[in-house]
């Protein structure tokens, strides 16, 4: 029911960019607020970047706190009957009504965040945030004093379990003693019970604490306990500024803008994107030199080089799943479909992916 | 398993039960009048917000807790005029004043977000949590005002024969559910986790709704049941962090399962929960009725 109320007052809060010689109309729907400091935040930055890439050419229009469920199909709508020309959807369970409102609406364009089902006028984009998962495992493994690090995990999904793999095998080449501590919370969004996960991990022995859930909190539990963590899709050290390494920000202003400058030419055709560091998407916030001696943080800028040039890859074999089997030969990286529907462990994770 | 490990086990427990405490009990002493609140989520998001924007303001931990519970017996006098003087329907109202909150916290803590705040230290307020409950247990059945309280519960036809004012005891019921919702809320954005998000209790209050029928409307088996339910959901994320292999979705049901099998065993004389449940709840008391 709060979903009604909350989808009403995303009304109130429609913002209009300046009015130009016929611009394009581009318009956004977003989970949470912009004011989230994570996941929604990022993309509003994105939207800010395109509006001040493009100029008048075109107008922005975003929705908030649209939830994942009929009500997107009606956000959605409202956008495309509304004279939007492009339409950003930024969550994966969005995926279905955006298919959805697609058909009805074939003249306009749409593009899906993190998702994989596309159509002549749909297209879907998303960050490898896995290869700044490489830097922070390899952060961990040479930070770490208990050789156990903590991971709050959302859902067992691809992109969750991916960054799960990518962190540990970076930090067990740097600490092949380390171990990784999962907790699945079950929660995108709960301040407290990430806060919960947070403290257990740290009272488990945990002296650093990763996270793929929303909220600050996990960070600020670090910070408190004296133990060290990584903020979560954006630059969160301000929160927690003695426990904070780096995190991966996720910045999709320079694809917005090359999007609707796309669409401006008459140049918009479906794509499918998955921009990793290479192409800007995926970045890290600035490594805390308080925290991490000089020569380490130049191995993990000589690694984010590494990673744009292609000479490293996140998954290179040899890679074995947790039964023992090898599943990538060496010299060869994990191709994309595997990557993209990864469900398994790699060996040396200790216990099974909730299913 | 050392002793340290416990001891921080049993902290955590301590610190994430404490929101359902207060709400629960707060909630408990509305309902024992004969009123049922449903606003719970409501109030504790704008006791939250109060709390958390006054800190930012003003710097002040006591006017930050103390505008918080003034916000929610502002929120629950709402309520109480709704309910008590228009007479409009509990769990409509209540449920209504759920969503006003949650828009209403939202406005207000539009600009706050993610801005940081240095968190209290939560003991107080745990130790004042079983302070409370005690206190309250104390009243209903060891003081004469309590009986009188419970009266306008179970019969208000016969407690207003009596001469007692009916409408004044469940608006003080109502005021004293409002104000502990309004510092659960604050010892969320405070203590637990300093820190200011939409929906931030992110259902606790309807756990605390739970909690009071869990209870059977007895004070003290709300820290049974909301440390059962606190306990249980900070247990099964050690078992995974020790990397215990059970299915998924148990993890993230169990303390509701424990919850209802418990509930099933207490309930399952429907008696009991009928002798229990204050007789005239949820129903509205007109004058000379």
């Amino acid at each position: 029911m709060f979903r009604i109320i909350s989808f009403i007052l995303s009304f109130l809060f429609i913002s209009v960019g300046t009015a130009y010689a016929d611009p394009k109309k581009v318009g956004f729907i977003y989970i949470g607020p912009p004011g989230d400091h994570g996941w929604t935040y990022q993309h509003d930055q994105g939207r800010k970047h395109m509006m001040s890439q493009l100029g008048g050419a075109v107008e922005s229009t975003y929705m908030e706190n649209i939830p994942e469920n009929a009500d997107a199909v009606r956000a959605i709508r409202k956008l495309a009957s509304s004279g939007h020309d492009l339409i950003f959807t930024t969550s994966f369970n969005y995926m279905d009504q955006t298919l959805e409102v697609a058909k009805e609406f074939p003249n306009v364009k749409f593009e899906h965040a993190t998702g994989y089902m596309r159509a002549d006028n749909v297209s879907t984009y998303g960050g490898r945030f896995y290869e700044g998962r490489v830097i922070e495992g390899h952060l961990a493994g040479w930070l770490t004093k208990t050789n156990t690090v903590g991971y709050i995990a959302s859902f067992p999904i691809p992109e969750v379990i991916r960054g799960i793999n990518a962190f540990y095998l970076a930090a067990s080449k740097v600490n092949p003693k380390i171990k990784i501590k999962i907790i699945w919370a079950f929660t995108w969004y709960d301040p407290g019970k990430e806060a919960d996960a947070a403290n257990t991990l740290i009272n488990q022995g945990a002296d650093i604490i990763v996270q793929h859930t929303d909220t600050f909190a996990p960070c600020q539990a670090a910070e408190k306990a004296g133990v060290l963590s990584f903020g979560q899709a954006s630059d969160q050290s301000h929160f927690c500024p003695n426990a904070h390494l780096t995190a991966i920000v996720d910045d999709w202003g320079p694809y917005y803008a090359k999007r609707a400058q796309d669409l401006v030419d008459g140049n918009w055709s479906s794509t499918d994107t998955w921009g990793g560091m290479n192409t800007g998407m995926v970045a890290m916030a600035p490594y805390n030199n308080k925290l991490i001696p000089a020569p380490i943080i130049q191995e993990v800028v000589n690694m984010e080089i590494a990673l744009k040039d292609g000479s490293m890859h996140a998954f290179e074999g040899p890679i074995y799943n947790q039964a023992g089997e090898l599943v990538v030969p060496e010299g060869q990286v994990a191709d994309d479909g595997m990557l993209l529907g990864m469900n398994f462990y790699v060996q040396g994770i200790d216990g099974d992916i909730p299913q | 398993m050392n002793i340290e490990l416990i001891i921080g086990i049993i902290n955590i427990v301590l610190i994430a039960t404490t929101p359902l405490v207060f709400a629960a009990i707060g909630e408990l002493v509305t309902e024992k009048t004969g009123v049922l609140n449903l606003g719970v989520e409501g109030m504790m998001l704008v006791g939250a917000v109060t709390a958390f924007v006054t800190l930012v303001i003003t710097g002040s931990y006591f006017l930050s807790f103390l505008m918080s519970i003034l916000s929610g017996l502002l929120m629950s006098g709402l309520f109480a005029f709704l309910v008590l003087i228009l007479m409009s329907n509990q769990v409509a109202t209540g449920l209504a004043l759920t969503i006003f909150g949650i828009g209403l916290s939202s406005m207000i803590g539009k600009e706050y977000i993610g801005t940081p705040i240095n968190g209290l230290n939560p003991y107080f307020f745990i130790v004042l949590s079983f302070l409370i409950v005690f206190g309250v247990s104390y009243f209903f059945y060891k003081t004469k005002a309590g009986l009188i309280f419970r009266a306008v519960g179970e019969s208000h036809s016969s407690a207003h024969a009596l001469g007692y004012n009916v409408i004044k005891i469940r608006l003080l019921g109502i005021l004293f559910g409002g104000a502990m919702c309004a510092l659960a809320g604050s010892y969320m954005s405070i203590c637990y986790a300093p820190m200011w998000q939409e929906n931030m209790t992110a259902g606790r209050g309807w756990i605390a709704l739970a909690l009071v029928v869990f209870a059977t409307w007895k004070p003290n088996r709300i820290l049974i049941g909301a440390y059962i339910f606190g306990g249980v959901s900070i247990m099964q994320m050690n078992l995974q962090a020790f990397g215990f292999s059970i299915p998924g979705q148990f993890f993230n049901m169990a303390p509701y399962l424990v919850t209802m099998i418990v509930l099933v065993t207490i309930s399952s004389n429907k008696l009991r929960i009928k002798l229990s449940a204050p007789a005239s709840l949820t129903k509205p008391f007109f004058k000379g009725s």
